[in-house]
């Protein structure tokens, strides 16, 4: 599974990209959670707000940071999707 | 019935049974005013912008931009304006909806009424003229604001300024729509207390300093001193006001309770909202952000027109607003 953050290099982008990194390992993954800041690649998917998680290219959470247990859930959400 | 009776006799409380100030004095009216306009104003913030999120999470810019794709120019320029209200605006997310909207096929023209009435008609602002103004003045804002987006963006559109725009804007397309992840409930609240918090804590500060000034001219400076220099027989006024509002963007949520003492003493009305209009829509933090998407002239074309239509609204309320 690919995580990722994307966010334009704002300062909320870069506390979900850490609090993602604490829900990654509290769930017991192995998964590096890639952080790209590259504004564009937000658009590609279609997306205008930032900051992004995507789970395997797909949004998971769009344009808000929410707290560890919700970033839990929206991975768990995503992945049982695929 | 007034609303904030509990509020007023709070503030008188504080300032004349605990801070034992004198009713009536300079010192005991300009406490009294600055405890209950901040306590006001802090109230109508919280909770409207806590309710303004909640709409706002069902209005992402995403759904924003696949409503105005599908329009046509001039249709497109009213409703752009019109969502320009509920979207959050910030010059560091100027770049990301200017891009989202052009590469996903929405009239340059459209793109520009949006850009326009997302900064100057944001709810910040409405609650500080609600609670500072009154009802009409805020209304008077809102409606002068939409006509401004919405002829600003038609004239851009007219224009044909496609060639001015950044190249490299144009040779993405965004391919489709992704679809969103639907929000829960929950996550909405989440979203709505965050960005309620986000806002309080940045403009706590210039809120408490512009109430703070406007409380101290407000007991201090005397009545009509500013009318013979800012009054609206002066000509010179509307201009100027605009162009001393066009740094001022950051500090908007300071300028207004500041603006709202002066007012009192002699600033005419029209120029009072040329300068609110001026701060909120021509920001030179934004221009310098856009210069990544598009050449200068594109700016100076944009803040022309805008420029031009905020000096128009502020004569004419000069006229009407004696």
């Amino acid at each position: 599974m690919k995580i990722q953050v994307l966010g334009s290099g704002c300062a909320t982008c870069k506390k979900l990209f850490e609090i993602t990194k604490t829900a990654v390992k509290e769930m017991g993954m192995s998964e590096e959670v890639e952080y790209i800041t590259d504004f564009q690649q937000i658009l590609n998917m279609g997306l205008m707000s930032s900051p992004v998680l995507a789970v395997d290219g797909k949004p998971a959470l769009v344009g808000f940071v929410p707290n560890v247990e919700e970033i839990k859930k929206a991975i768990l959400k995503a992945s049982t999707k695929l | 019935m007034n609303l904030f009776y509990p509020i007023q006799a709070f503030a008188d409380w504080l300032a004349f049974t605990v801070f034992k100030l004198t009713p009536k004095s300079l010192a005991g009216e300009a406490v009294n005013f600055f405890i209950f306009d901040s306590l006001k104003i802090f109230i109508l913030l919280a909770v409207i912008i806590f309710i303004v999120s909640i709409i706002r999470s069902y209005l992402p810019p995403e759904k924003i931009r696949n409503i105005l794709a599908r329009k046509n120019q001039y249709t497109g320029n009213v409703i752009a304006s019109l969502l320009g209200i509920v979207t959050p605006f910030c010059s560091c997310s100027a770049i990301p909806l200017f891009l989202g909207f052009v590469q996903a096929g929405v009239p340059l023209g459209t793109t520009f009424s949006f850009l326009v009435a997302s900064p100057m008609i944001n709810e910040v602002a409405l609650i500080l003229l609600l609670g500072l103004f009154g009802w009409k003045i805020a209304i008077i804002y809102i409606i002068s604001g939409l006509i401004i987006a919405v002829f600003s963006g038609a004239v851009i559109g007219k224009l044909k300024v496609e060639s001015l725009v950044e190249p490299f804007v144009y040779q993405s397309v965004a391919h489709g729509s992704a679809e969103l992840p639907q929000m829960t409930k929950r996550e909405r609240i989440i979203y709505a207390r965050n960005y309620t918090l986000d806002i309080l804590k940045k403009v706590w500060p210039y809120i408490l300093v512009g109430i703070g000034v406007g409380a101290w001219i407000h007991g201090y400076v005397p009545t009509d001193f500013l009318a013979k220099y800012a009054g609206s027989g002066k000509w010179y006024g509307v201009p100027l006001a605009v162009l001393i509002g066009i740094p001022l963007y950051s500090n908007a949520a300071g300028v207004i309770p500041l603006v709202s003492a002066l007012t009192e003493k002699g600033v005419a009305m029209g120029t009072t909202l040329a300068f609110m209009m001026s701060v909120t829509a021509l920001s030179l933090p934004e221009f310098m952000i856009l210069k990544k998407v598009m050449k200068s002239k594109l700016i100076l074309i944009f803040a022309g027109i805008v420029g031009t239509g905020i000096i128009f609204t502020g004569y004419l309320f000069n006229l009407i607003l004696k």
